[in-house]
């Protein structure tokens, strides 16, 4: 799992079965800090998050089979959670309630 | 997942017998600002799409399951094409639109 950025939504009007109904997300991988960091993906929200949240994001098929539970669905990518807090070595990072970056003591 | 531009097409006509049928799409990955993101990549085009079209894929194992046989040798697959994508309040759309 990674911690990433939604950066904007997805309209998919024609895609395969497992997928319909589904909100898609482009989701931005990001560091503790919100440095960005690695490849934009397309995820599944399952938890209603929306643009500006910070989201945990699973990257697997099994897990993502799981939540869906449909055991051939091709998905791999879903947001599975809205983060709070990120504390890195004792210092908060990022607090979802202030919406803003403490800066690391 | 992740959002895709149709580039081209590819035609293989011998390939692993489960693939018959299964058109082939040259693609290119692209990131939130509709820029090019690393390198083209060949994925089984399971809904129709064309060059120019936006699109999203899945890649690794999970391709296959996309595919009308799914035991077969299959790293992207094309599974939605997509309307129009939104981020940053910038719209990324349709090559041309």
């Amino acid at each position: 799992m990674f911690l990433a950025l939604v950066v904007g939504t997805v309209v998919a009007p024609v895609q395969i079965p497992a997928l319909d109904g589904r909100k898609l997300l482009l989701v931005r991988p990001i560091k503790p800090d919100g440095t960005p960091t690695g490849k934009t993906r397309i995820a599944l929200d399952n938890v209603q998050a929306g643009d500006g949240d910070r989201v945990l994001v699973l990257d697997e098929g099994n897990g993502g089979r799981q939540i869906l539970g449909d055991p051939k669905a091709p998905v791999k990518t879903i947001v599975v959670g809205v983060v709070d807090y990120v504390d890195v070595h004792g210092a908060h990072v990022y607090d979802h309630r202030r919406r803003t970056e403490a800066q690391g003591s | 997942m992740y959002l895709a531009r149709v580039t081209g097409r590819v035609v293989a006509t011998h390939k692993y017998e489960g693939l018959g049928g299964v058109p082939l799409q040259w693609i290119q990955p692209l990131d939130e600002h509709g820029k090019a993101m690393g390198g083209q990549l060949v994925a089984c085009a399971v809904i129709s799409a064309g060059p120019g079209d936006l699109v999203h894929f899945v890649d690794g194992r999970e391709a296959a399951l996309a595919c009308p046989e799914t035991f077969v040798p299959v790293d992207a697959a094309i599974i939605g094409f997509v309307e129009q994508a939104v981020a940053n309040g910038v719209r990324i759309g349709r090559e041309g639109r």
